[in-house]
């Protein structure tokens, strides 16, 4: 098992004759996703890496039939557009990989998914990848390296940082153990999956036993993971690290998720709730395969 | 987030009907004395800074007469409050106020809508206020897809405590305010106090507005000059980096000073990361080997090699710094020999006297540090590369020895200085910049490397000369990527002959006058 996507997974690429969407087309088919159609605007009839181009999403489905997933890898201004395609035309799960998709985009994408059912991971996202099974978005940029660097395992890893998904995921496949699924949940400060439902999902994922988080300064999600733990909502043991102690209130780092904002959001308050809680908080990012490995074998 | 100034955020609120005071924004006592020479006296001056609580810092004053204000607007105009100086001054009508309300909207994002609050007690301390009295404040998540409407407010106005006719108006105030926010894409908008006066009018008496840095593209009239949160002006350096990034979308580009002037303390390097977090990672190691920060800088998300090379000539020009560091998450997804170029062209170009650790950790890491290491072996104080099994702390360490090795010798930028190619040389552009290639120098080359190091095959020989082997106009619209292999290849197993041109504006002007003030000490 594995979260959000399997092998199964049909998966439709918008804009996929892009730059960016013509490199991980390549990437997703070579590591076994199962890429069944693309769509760019006014480029139908096309193809990119053998998947066949069509013009809108619904006409990819009248011809392909049932897509359960979209990544989309159109420009940020047009991020929002792609996404209500898609989420008219009946998928339900997207990956919005674009960085810079404005603010009221998201939350308008937001709104209409829970109207519709659907789900999204992003915007700002390298996406999600189950080791040996699939990938949405550029986990580890090639096939060779994500089958190197991750493999199947009992650690569900979720993160805010897109490069620490893969890093994370690495020590641990180096020390010996093995990822159920990598989510990069997007660096953005309101996303479609943050940690707290992302955390929901390994605990209901029966193949994952430690579940492994980076979180950062900013938003309330680490707080939120905290509570579903205190709650009894999530059971299975938390390793968390949380990113950007060396930063200075109102200082801001690349992500715009991570502003420091009020009591909650900042560093301390998110360790403090996370051990509160009784999740493991480590103080350094390489502890974490150690840490796994304590959980793990007792 | 951008962030507006008063003035900027009230003339928004007009715009959309919200009642603000009577006045204007001067930047010189006369402009001041004819503002309020326009309204009535008392007049209030406030100055324009990013920072809360003015009153208490003597940034608000109150002036009866024109020579009083003349006074006053000259001593709050340059007026230095934390990290800012007073450029101009906000001159109102001081109004008769009854009561003091509050209004705001923030995004929430747990609920992953906006969030209207609003108080009907307001002014200074609506934090405090929030915990004493949390019967006068009313909140409201809103669907984005409906927006908020009069009657959303009046109800949150009710709930809040307002009674009778007030409501209509505190209510349409609030979703003008919804208004201005989605308009304007704000990630927040403020109005506190939200006054009434005596005279029964509901007036925005200050107001401050956070603009989504990633919506700035849709609002040129805002004129926001640097789309990214400061406490502070940005500093010139700062300008200078920010116009790359908004020229070259490919990947992300950011650079922050955390010092204006980097002291000659033996302390302060100059930091380049990849990625939020592998960022935070890395500057959590240089801090803990003992060094200061003088800059924090990203380049991540695949960036062009002449992002990264851009990058690493502006973190160079600041003087005094003794070492540079770069490190990201050491995983990366993107082809790390990308970087690795951008480093090898800015560092040649720059030879400096200061060590380099460089952590390229990630897609053919292997060949990244290679590159490094086969061309910049001959830089004084040693620039070394490091892969993804190199932990952060291990590489901060390594920088400390060199450091130290090299005396903490501190960095002096080179003058600014571009190719000159020769009169009708053989050029084309990219989408960033422009590639020359003297095909004098093309005859006497032997390998012709420059073809096949191409991956994009944007290059072909024709009589033994290297030329465009497309439509110029796809190679500016982004076919060549700029990956700068076909240069270092010519310049170190060619014959010389091609140079690409990177221009980065500003930058000339900015290391004559570091310079200079070097020089002059």
């Amino acid at each position: 098992m594995s979260i959000l996507i399997d092998g199964k997974t049909r998966v439709l690429v918008q804009g996929i004759t892009g730059r960016e969407g013509m490199t991980r087309t390549k990437l997703m088919k070579e590591y076994g996703t199962n890429v069944v159609a693309g769509v760019t605007p006014g480029k139908g009839g096309q193809e990119v890496h053998g998947v066949p181009v069509y013009n809108t999403v619904k006409e990819a489905i009248e011809h392909e039939g049932q897509i359960d997933a979209a990544c989309v890898f159109v420009p940020a201004p047009l991020v929002k557009d792609a996404a209500f395609e898609a989420i008219e035309a009946g998928i339900k799960f997207l990956v919005l990989v674009p960085d810079r998709v404005p603010l009221h985009d998201t939350l308008e994408i937001a709104a209409f998914a829970k109207k519709m059912g659907a789900r999204f991971l992003g915007p700002n996202t390298l996406g999600i990848l189950s080791p040996g099974k699939a990938v949405l978005g550029m986990i580890g940029g090639r096939a060779q390296s994500a089958r190197e660097w991750f493999r199947p395992g009992p650690v569900g890893v979720t993160s805010r940082s897109g490069g620490i998904t893969s890093a994370i995921s690495y020590y641990i496949t180096k020390a010996g153990f093995g990822e159920s699924t990598i989510v990069h949940v997007g660096g953005d400060a309101v996303v479609g999956l943050p940690h707290p439902e992302i955390v929901k999902l390994f605990q209901e994922d029966p193949e994952t036993e430690v579940i492994v988080m980076f979180g950062e300064i900013g938003t309330t999600q680490e707080e939120r993971v905290a509570e579903l733990i205190e709650k009894g909502e999530v059971t299975k043991p938390v390793i968390a690290f949380i990113g950007g102690k060396a930063a200075k209130s109102g200082t801001r780092f690349s992500h715009a998720g991570a502003i420091v904002e009020g009591g909650r959001g900042t560093h301390e308050s998110k360790v403090n709730r996370l051990k509160e809680a009784g999740a493991y908080v480590v103080d350094s990012f390489m502890e974490i395969p150690e840490a796994v490995k304590k959980v793990l074998k007792g | 987030m951008a962030r507006l100034f008063e003035y900027q955020s009230k003339s928004l609120l007009k715009e959309k009907g919200i009642p603000i005071p009577r006045g204007g924004v001067a930047g010189s006592p006369d402009e001041a004395v004819k503002i309020a020479g326009e309204i009535d006296y008392p007049v209030v001056l406030k100055i324009q800074a990013w920072v809360t609580g003015r009153a208490n810092l003597g940034g608000i004053r109150f002036a009866e007469n024109a020579d009083e204000v003349k006074r006053i607007a000259g001593e709050l105009l340059g007026m230095k409050v934390k990290n800012f100086t007073v450029e101009k001054i906000l001159v109102e009508e001081k109004l008769d106020i009854e009561r003091e309300f509050f209004a705001g909207i923030i995004v929430d994002d747990a609920e992953k809508s906006p969030l209207v609050i609003f108080s009907s007690i307001g002014g200074t301390g609506i934090e405090e206020i929030a915990r004493e009295h949390p019967e006068s404040i009313a909140k409201s998540h809103v669907d984005p897809l409906f927006g908020f409407k009069d009657y959303h407010g009046r109800e949150l106005a009710r709930k809040a405590g307002i009674t009778g006719k007030l409501i209509i108006k505190v209510g349409s105030v609030l979703s003008k305010l919804y208004n201005v926010m989605k308009s304007y894409d704000a990630r927040s908008a403020e109005i506190n106090p939200l006054a009434l006066t005596k005279d029964g009018n509901v007036v925005a008496l200050d107001c401050h507005i956070t603009v989504d840095d990633y919506a700035v593209y849709r609002h040129p009239e805002l004129g926001i000059e640097i789309a990214r949160e400061f406490d502070r002006p940005a500093t010139e350096l700062e300008k200078i980096a920010y116009r790359v990034e908004k020229k070259d979308y490919r990947g992300t580009f950011y650079f922050f000073q955390m010092v204006e002037k980097v002291p000659p303390d033996g302390k302060h390097i100059g930091f380049h990361g990849a990625g939020g977090g592998g960022s935070m990672m890395s500057m959590d190691a240089v801090l803990n080997a003992g060094f200061k920060i003088a800059n924090f800088c990203d380049t991540s998300g695949n960036p062009p090699a002449s992002k990264v090379y851009r990058a690493a000539k502006i973190i160079l020009s600041q003087p005094n710094i003794v070492g540079y560091f770069a490190s990201g998450s050491g995983v990366a997804s993107q082809e790390q020999f990308h970087s690795a170029r951008g480093f090898v062209k800015a560092f040649l170009e720059e030879r400096p006297e200061i060590p380099a650790v460089l952590r390229l950790g990630g897609n053919f890491e292997e060949k990244a540090i290679e590159i490094l290491h086969t061309y910049l072996k001959e830089l004084p104080a040693g620039v070394e590369g490091y892969g993804r099994d190199d932990s952060p702390d291990f590489c901060a360490t390594r920088l400390k020895e060199l450091v130290e090795k090299n005396g903490g010798k501190p960095h002096t930028p080179k003058p600014y200085s571009e190719y000159t190619p020769k009169e009708g040389e053989y050029s084309f552009e990219t989408i960033t910049g422009r590639i020359y290639i003297d095909h004098e120098l093309c005859d006497k080359c032997e390998t012709k490397g420059c073809v096949s190091e191409c991956p994009k095959e944007v290059l072909k020989i024709e009589n033994g000369r290297a030329v465009l082997n497309m439509d110029p106009e796809e190679v500016k619209k982004g076919k060549c990527t700029e990956c700068l292999a076909c240069e270092i290849y010519c310049q170190f197993h060619g014959a010389g002959g091609l140079h690409i041109v990177l221009p980065i504006p500003g930058l000339k002007e900015y290391r004559e006058r570091i310079l200079k003030e070097i020089k002059e000490g």
